[in-house]
């Protein structure tokens, strides 16, 4: 059983007097102590399923599974304990904590309410550890500052620390690094891969940036989304070496990479949400489009073999 | 093009920020100098001054910025040459837009939501004084939106929230052409953009380089745009420029300890993952500035003389400058 499961997963926002569906049918799991990072570009509605599997948004259909348990029909127990073990780390560490209140203050207030930590001395000492597993030491120069006195990748790494103080199976990290100077992300992304060979914690790494998703789950699994749609999930380096949708070769060849042949999309523009085409979304920008097929059916993402997922006619078994 | 061609030249940029702490001082010695025809790369983190440097070529500080010494020069097709930094604001207004423009960052957004969008090529080409009449103003727009393929009349006649990010961006490089600039300035071009429109819009703007004769600074810590996109790379830490060199030579062999450090931050689509890792340290606090080279504190070549002298920037060799005590300079 896998920790995180999604079946056919639907998300719809009312939009002036009618609704516009930004997830369309999404499907996949995450396993214990795994990482699947999610790629797609802006407005692709990476973050809105982020936020679904974080529990702050609920989902419009289809199933969402944590530990074998249907979300939308959690006790009031269960949720509580669903809270405690999904966390999130939000985009912008310079509005995610709270400017008035110290480093020690952030990190023990959960630990206060969720774990009943009371005694000083054994607050400070938990407080102390989990700085020194995101790296902020020592510790004493940390621990009393405000968030002002910090720099970005220090401020993200004191969310991740207020996030690993719930002790949690899984953490949604959401373009956790875009905020972050460039020479300072690759030791961030370093430190979140050690957290998770330490304690067996699941990541949901969304982001942009193909690169970085390489580099952050190369042992582990990919996922492209396009239109909310997932339209290829493999493992990292298969994904990346052999692409296989029309979308991900697009992509990976506007990342210039020498040697591997140009692979253009038509046209220029992205259809909007509001009127998707028919049959497959990708299907006007699509070179290898073919007609009658592509522009009528709507592929579904189907198992190829190898732990490899595509959704496209190229590939479909006949 | 002769070496000594330049349409702009900086020399010894300093400009402060009055903040609350103290004079920040975001630019510190920057110099620079912009051939005809050029594209060049500005690349540093946030907070390295790359922006102030570009927004001082317009005039276009924030009230609390002083320019304390230093000259911007900028030499028009015709005429002759103005000294930015002490021209008034009147000159200025002719000089935007016309021979300099600059896009800023999230640029999509500089369109006025009110109006449709021929309206804002009429009152550019007016405010202007384009001595055309609004027909030609408008069949000439029609054939600049039609370079960055677009419909001209569908896009002219749309409000701007009828057009999407990468079309909004295309429709703004169609405007800035429009008064037949000599440079334009690019504050982070493509970051609102995904990576296929991204890349279509940075070959648009080199081919319109060269058919159209201008030249281009682009600011941005994006490293795969500049491999597609510059002639040269400047790259600026705490704000001083650090390297200068061409483009090419920079990215196989990159001379300043914080070029190197910078390259192989950035992970890419086919490397090995062993040369990643993070420049140790942080970026250095630009009010209070500590003596000697401001990187020498996360450089694993620092000694003595990094911690007592300012590196000057100086010939390294070719064409390539760099501010590092690691290289004697090169007398050519």
């Amino acid at each position: 059983m896998s920790l995180i499961e999604v079946r056919d997963l639907t998300k719809t926002f009312p939009y002036k007097n009618s609704t516009v569906t930004i997830l369309r049918g999404i499907n996949l799991s995450i396993e214990e102590g795994e990482t699947l990072c999610v790629v797609g570009e802006s407005g692709c509605g990476k973050t809105t399923f982020g936020k679904i599997l974080a529990g702050l948004h609920s989902c419009s259909g289809g199933s969402y599974r944590y530990d074998g348990q249907e979300v939308n029909t959690f006790t009031k127990k269960q949720s509580v304990s669903f809270r405690r073990n999904m966390q999130l780390i939000h985009q912008n560490p310079y509005e995610s904590l709270n400017p008035s209140s110290m480093v020690f203050d952030m990190i023990s207030a959960p630990l206060k309410h969720h774990r009943k930590i009371r005694n000083f001395s054994e607050l400070y000492r938990e407080t102390a550890a989990l700085l020194e597993m995101v790296g902020l030491t020592p510790v004493e120069d940390f621990i009393d500052k405000y968030p002002t006195y910090l720099s970005g990748g220090q401020r993200q790494r004191v969310s991740i620390a207020r996030v690993l103080s719930m002790n949690p199976k899984s953490i949604v990290v959401d373009e956790a690094t875009s905020m972050i100077d460039t020479s300072m992300r690759i030791s961030l992304l370093d430190t979140l891969k050690r957290i998770q060979r330490e304690l067996k914690v699941s990541y949901l790494y969304i982001t942009h940036d193909l690169a970085l998703g390489r580099y952050f789950a190369w042992e582990h699994r990919l996922a492209v989304m396009y239109l909310g749609q997932i339209v290829e999930l493999g493992p990292t380096p298969k994904l990346i070496g052999d692409p296989l949708h029309p979308y991900t070769k697009a992509i990976l060849s506007a990342g210039d990479i020498e040697g591997r042949e140009s692979y253009d999309l038509k046209g220029v523009d992205i259809p909007s949400f509001h009127a998707l085409p028919p049959g497959c979304s990708l299907s006007p920008r699509c070179p290898q489009m073919i007609e009658g097929v592509c522009t009528v059916t709507e592929p579904v993402l189907s198992d190829i073999g190898d732990g490899r997922w595509v959704s496209c006619h190229l590939y479909r078994e006949e | 093009m002769s070496p000594d061609d330049w349409i702009l030249d900086i020399q010894n940029l300093f400009i402060d920020y009055r903040t609350k702490r103290g004079n920040l001082h975001a630019v510190h010695d920057a110099s620079l100098r912009i051939r005809p025809g050029e594209s060049v790369a500005v690349i540093g983190e946030s907070g390295c001054g790359k922006t102030t440097l570009a927004a001082s070529i317009v005039k276009m500080l924030p009230l609390n910025a002083d320019i304390r010494s230093g000259s911007i020069t900028y030499k028009p097709r015709k005429g002759k040459s103005v000294s930015i930094h002490s021209s008034s604001e009147q000159t200025m207004r002719t000089l935007r837009w016309s021979e300099i423009v600059m896009m800023f960052q999230a640029s999509q957004s500089s369109f006025n939501p009110v109006t449709k969008i021929y309206t804002q090529f009429l009152d550019t080409a007016r405010a202007h004084r384009m001595k055309l009449t609004s027909q030609q103003v408008l069949k000439r727009s029609r054939e600049l939106l039609e370079l960055v393929y677009l419909n001209g009349d569908a896009v002219l006649n749309s409000y701007p929230h009828e057009l999407s990010g990468g079309m909004k961006q295309r429709t703004l490089i169609a405007l800035s052409l429009l008064l037949d600039p000599q440079l334009i300035i690019l504050d982070e071009p493509t970051t609102a953009l995904d990576l296929i429109t991204q890349k279509r819009i940075l070959l648009l703007l080199n081919s319109l380089r060269k058919s159209h004769n201008f030249s281009m600074i682009f600011i941005t810590h994006d490293l795969g745009i500049v491999t597609q996109l510059a002639d040269r790379v400047v790259t600026m830490y705490a704000g001083a420029v650090v390297e200068d060199s061409p483009s090419s030579e920079f990215f196989a062999d990159p001379k300043h300890p914080y070029s190197v450090g910078l390259l192989r931050a950035i992970p890419k689509l086919n490397a090995a993952f062993e040369h990643l890792y993070s420049i140790p340290g942080s970026t250095p606090d630009l009010v209070r500035r500590i003596d000697g080279c401001l990187f020498s504190p996360r450089c694993e070549h620092s000694h003595d003389r990094c911690l007592r002298e300012v590196p000057q920037l100086r010939s390294v060799g070719g064409h390539r400058l760099a501010a590092c005590h690691l290289y004697e300079e090169v007398t050519v």
